[in-house]
């Protein structure tokens, strides 16, 4: 009996299977975050924040999705390392970018956010100091993978080099917390339920599922794009083999 | 053992015989501290304070220089690959190379902070602690900087990739290394900073070598 992962090792039966799952994603995750929105901002402004509140349905999703696609990327790394799954170094590629994409949002927003707030576009807080790190730690993912010309070391060093990340990720975020916290503490998922007001909680979890959602869209994508990529390559490779067969043959 | 310690001896001689290296970080470290009061300003209050950090930073800094020197020229004469082939595990062969790489660039830098200190207007009370905290922390900054070395062992470029691959991995060490000195001058704290900086360090190298061996063996095949 094979398990899920086991049975999509093979590319075509991937490609299958996401092909006939990608609709639907991306049809839930535009249906959530339109939904989200819309009762984001038919909501009635924070008595303290004022309208600038509505920036945290996108800030909140995209710093989640910051720090679950790292350990996406590094499950993957794993994958490739020790089980040697076919998709999982495709995984990671795919997820590299996308990870980075949402760290660099989260701190977009975030900074817009804090100038009406703190009165200052960046304080060197914690949390703040932990995403930009995380977020150079995504960029070191890129650099080193697009420094390399033999795809197959790229991807081993890189799946290394993510490992090395996610055990390094909660020592720095200690490291990092030393420093006084001007960022609220955690007001979504704490002991003795949220703190949030319903009417903004709402719109916040269904935004979160929605990027989510989303994320494994443009995941998915990703990896069907990459795989396609590698069976070009390797088609490419093919046919330049066989024209050099044939100029040997005419050559005799 | 004797393979190590062989290897260990070799490493030290060569940095000590072959030049160069030492003094280039060395001279940089002098250089970078050189300029910063020129950029600042030479208002002694403020070098006073941002002194620790400034020798910190500067020491990172030099060190990161020198990362790549640990498995590149051994890289490129093929003795890594007699070293690979040999009995002593490659786990080993990077924890030797690390320690050689501490012991002959991590210590001259962090004896020469206090020198450097001079320049900066350093708080007296502040140097039996600085250098600690620079001897606690070193080892982390050569252990973590292998794993970046080997990574980088066959990437163009390799110079500027390590630098991006491991700086943010040298974050704990240089907070916790500013917090033992700052808490001397003030705050608190500063045994547990410092007992946090040696955990950081033992922890690398036990854990780093790992990592370092397993990129090094993928390159060597």
């Amino acid at each position: 009996m094979q398990t899920l992962t086991q049975r999509l090792a093979n590319p075509t039966r991937f490609m299958e299977f996401s092909g006939r799952l990608l609709p639907w994603i991306s049809a839930a995750a535009a249906l959530l975050i339109a939904c989200g929105l819309y009762l984001g901002f038919s909501a009635p402004p924070d008595y303290q924040q004022g309208e600038t509140v509505r920036i945290m349905y996108i800030h909140v999703p995209s710093a989640w999705l910051a720090m679950a696609i790292y350990s996406v990327i590094a499950i993957s790394s794993f994958g490739l390392l020790v089980f040697r799954h076919p998709l999982a170094d495709v995984s990671a590629k795919a997820a590299v970018p996308l990870g980075a994409a949402f760290t660099l949002l989260a701190l977009v927003t975030g900074s817009l956010w804090g100038r009406p707030m703190w009165g200052t576009y960046w304080v060197w807080d914690a949390r703040l100091t932990s995403v930009l790190i995380l977020f150079f730690l995504y960029l070191g993912l890129m650099a080193l993978r697009a420094s390399l010309e033999d795809e197959t070391l790229a991807s081993k060093l890189t799946a290394i080099l993510a490992l090395v990340g996610i055990v390094m990720l909660p020592i720095i975020k200690f490291s990092v917390d030393f420093a006084n916290t001007l960022h609220q503490p955690s007001s979504v998922l704490r002991v003795g339920g949220p703190t949030i007001e319903a009417s903004l909680l709402t719109p916040l979890l269904l935004t979160a599922a929605g990027f989510t959602l989303l994320f494994s869209a443009m995941h998915l994508k990703a990896m069907r794009n990459e795989i396609l990529r590698r069976r070009v390559k390797a088609l490419q490779l093919a046919e330049v083999e066989r024209a050099h067969t044939a100029q040997l043959a005419a050559a005799e | 053992m004797t393979a190590f310690f062989a290897l260990l001896k070799r490493d030290l001689l060569l940095a000590v015989r072959q030049g160069g290296a030492l003094g280039t970080a060395l001279g940089f470290y002098m250089l970078v501290v050189t300029l910063l009061p020129l950029g600042l300003g030479a208002d002694m209050n403020l070098l006073s304070r941002i002194a620790p950090g400034v020798l910190w930073i500067a020491l990172l800094l030099a060190a990161l220089l020198s990362l790549g020197r640990i498995f590149s020229s051994d890289y490129e004469d093929g003795t890594l690959d007699i070293l690979a082939t040999g009995t002593l595990p490659m786990e080993l062969v990077v924890t030797s190379k690390s320690l050689a790489h501490w012991l002959s660039t991590g210590i001259p830098l962090a004896l020469m902070a206090p020198i450097l200190g001079l320049l900066l207007n350093l708080d007296l009370d502040a140097y039996p602690v600085l250098v600690a905290t620079m001897l606690l922390g070193t080892p982390a900054v050569s252990f973590i900087g292998a794993v970046g070395a080997a990574l980088t062992l066959r990437t163009y470029r390799g110079g500027l990739l390590i630098a991006l691959l491991v700086l943010p991995l040298y974050v704990p060490t240089l907070i916790f290394g500013m917090a033992a000195v700052n808490g001397l001058l003030g705050v608190s704290g500063t045994s547990s900073a410092l007992l946090i900086l040696g955990a950081l360090s033992l922890a690398s190298v036990v854990l780093c070598p790992l990592a370092a061996a397993a990129a090094l063996r993928l390159q060597m095949q």
